[in-house]
């Protein structure tokens, strides 16, 4: 620890430990990452990796090289399967240990943190825009290209540059039917899809112990729709609790913590009680508005889960709203655990079963619909409420259908009412 | 003669390079008479060996896409400096071996004429004589920019 740990920014002082002297934001530094993802997307790095190391190069560093198929699973193609299985082959030959394949895993985001591959002051890179998600656990995640990714399969270190940092000081509890995903899709409204850009975001604050782990991993996930780079809550009770539940093993020095006097470029106050239920627009998330307004709107498709909502409390909470209704007629209900784990106890516990018997499609841990590629693709002209984070236009395969984001809760009250509905209005009725 | 570029804020990677050409265009030489076609027409033809681009805020946002650095350098962009980069333009942009500098303050201080110089070894952009600094690139990063980009990089060791 340096002396003066308590007036840098998390970025600043994970940087520093990481080097042993002093960094600044703007800097640019070297480091070796201690988890590197990437999903079906691994076959193109394959074929980046081969044309550096030549066909039978071998990788650098396999023991922190993890690969999760989640995009396209099980294939719904020649192509598709094709891809996987270069991949399955690449993984034997090469010894990669961490390999979650089709039926191991689901999506790569879930997966990463319940197998123990995230814990605190990790570097966590991944060749998937929605990496950033590992920093509610106390990570530094963050993005990175195929090229790259590919790089970080031969040689040890890559380059960072240091971030200037946005803070979010969350106070108070979110009311009674308002969720994580109101919260972060709230705060992406407030400052715009290009608010955070290159920036590292961190929520802190006393409302912090109000939001379970779950909901920490929403709100860093979407924190990549405000253009950050990395995004990070504090590692407390809840946290560690969680850690330890996993199974994850860390050394509790490597906590990074979150100070309250760094040199923030801003601070945003964040009145939890004051956030309501909303939705995002199509075509950006950043077109923000309260549920209310977009009341009555109606829609072809629900979408439940995703690498944002597809975790046991989201499951939970839909299947709670949709207790003793059914998904309305000319409206179809998709539910996609977002792994096996989450799968396998939404099992147990009857959150399937509810969610089935509702009219609920249950469908395979995965990304499913959400990038387009299949399980539930969009005809021109249908609309999609969806708890993904991304509502850009063409997203879910076609360009002349629209994507409507919204909570876990929102999309099953909508979808028992066959038009975008408050969800207040059907749990605190 | 080498030209200074100039263009405001917010180009996105459309402009740079159109999405449509993404599956039809993945060489150098492929990608090279696209670049720009929707912000600048007349740049593919004329830019050339050695020209400098000058840029507002949030240079590159948009889609994921690796065509408009490798684009750039093929056609021997000196740099792109610019007030900012979107992340992703600005990784894929040194990965692909192409110079991009964070300076707003070269971007601001340029008027038509002046000549633009980079001096990355010492972290120094002069405009029209006046000079200024920004953090130089380690090492690490250096040898990406001068092999060419990463793949060409660790290809060779």
């Amino acid at each position: 620890m340096t002396t003066n740990a308590n007036t840098k920014t998390f970025a600043e002082e994970f940087f520093s430990r990481r080097l042993g002297r002093e960094v600044r934001p703007g800097e640019i530094v070297t480091a070796a990452p201690d988890v590197v993802l990437s999903h079906d997307n691994s076959a193109a790095i394959i074929g980046n990796f081969r044309k550096m190391a030549g066909e039978d190069g071998r990788v650098g560093y396999p023991e922190r090289i993890v690969i999760i198929l989640d995009h396209t699973v099980p294939a719904p193609s020649e192509k598709h399967a094709a891809n996987h299985a270069l991949i399955r082959g690449f993984v034997k030959e090469q010894r990669i240990k961490s390999f979650y394949d089709v039926g191991c895993g689901g999506i790569c985001h879930q997966v990463l943190p319940e197998m123990g591959h995230v814990a605190p002051g990790r570097l966590i890179v991944g060749s998937d825009s929605h990496t950033p998600t590992h920093g509610a656990l106390g990570a530094f995640a963050c993005g990175i290209d195929r090229t790259e990714t590919a790089g970080l399969w031969l040689q040890e270190e890559t380059w960072f540059k240091v971030p200037r940092t946005i803070r979010f000081n969350l106070e108070g509890e979110l009311p009674r039917c308002v969720f994580a995903k109101d919260l972060i899709l709230t705060l992406i409204g407030r400052v715009g899809a290009a608010g955070a850009n290159y920036r590292s975001v961190e929520f802190a604050g006393p409302g912090v112990a109000s939001l379970s782990i779950d909901d920490r991993l929403t709100v860093t996930n979407l924190a990549a729709e405000m253009g950050a780079k990395n995004a990070v809550f504090p590692v407390d009770e809840a946290a560690r609790e969680w850690l330890d539940r996993m199974g994850v093993e860390y050394d509790p020095a490597d906590i990074v913590p979150l100070s309250d006097d760094a040199d923030f470029e801003a601070v945003h106050p964040v009145d939890l009680a004051a956030i309501e239920p909303v939705v995002a627009l199509p075509h950006q998330v950043d077109r923000v508005i309260p549920v209310g307004e977009a009341a009555g709107r109606p829609f072809d498709q629900g979408l439940i889960g995703t690498c944002t909502n597809g975790r046991l409390s989201d499951l939970r909470e839909a299947a709670a709203v949709l207790e003793g209704r059914r998904v309305a007629e000319g409206v179809r209900l998709l539910v996609l655990p977002a792994s096996e784990e989450v799968y396998a106890n939404a099992l147990l516990d009857g959150t399937l079963a509810a969610l089935h018997a509702a009219g609920a499609v249950v469908l395979n841990p995965g990304c499913g619909p959400c990038l387009g590629a299949h399980q539930g693709a969009l005809a021109p002209g249908e609309t999609c409420l969806s708890t993904a984070n991304r509502n850009f236009k063409g997203r879910m395969g076609c360009k002349e259908a629209e994507i409507i984001l919204a909570s876990p809760a929102t999309v099953a009250a909508s979808a028992a009412k066959g038009v975008i509905a408050d969800p207040r209005e059907t749990i605190c009725e | 003669m080498t030209r200074v570029w100039t263009y405001g804020d917010d180009v996105n990677t459309d402009q740079m390079f159109p999405g449509k050409y993404t599956y039809t265009c993945s060489t150098p030489e492929e990608i090279a008479p696209h670049l720009f076609e929707d912000l600048d027409p007349a740049f593919a033809g004329e830019a050339g060996d050695g020209d400098v681009i000058l840029a507002g805020e949030y240079f590159g946002c948009g889609s994921s896409r690796e065509h408009p650095a490798k684009g750039l350098r093929h056609v021997g962009i000196r740099a792109v400096v610019a007030k900012s980069f979107a992340r992703i333009f600005f990784r894929s942009a040194i990965n692909q071996g192409l110079l991009v500098v964070e300076c707003p303050e070269a971007v601001e201080a340029y008027s038509e004429g002046d000549e633009v110089i980079i001096d990355e070894e010492r972290g120094v952009v002069t405009v029209g004589g006046r000079e200024f600094a920004f953090p130089p690139y380690p090492e690490k990063v250096k040898a990406i920019l001068a092999a060419g980009g990463l793949q060409a990089l660790l290809k060779r060791s």
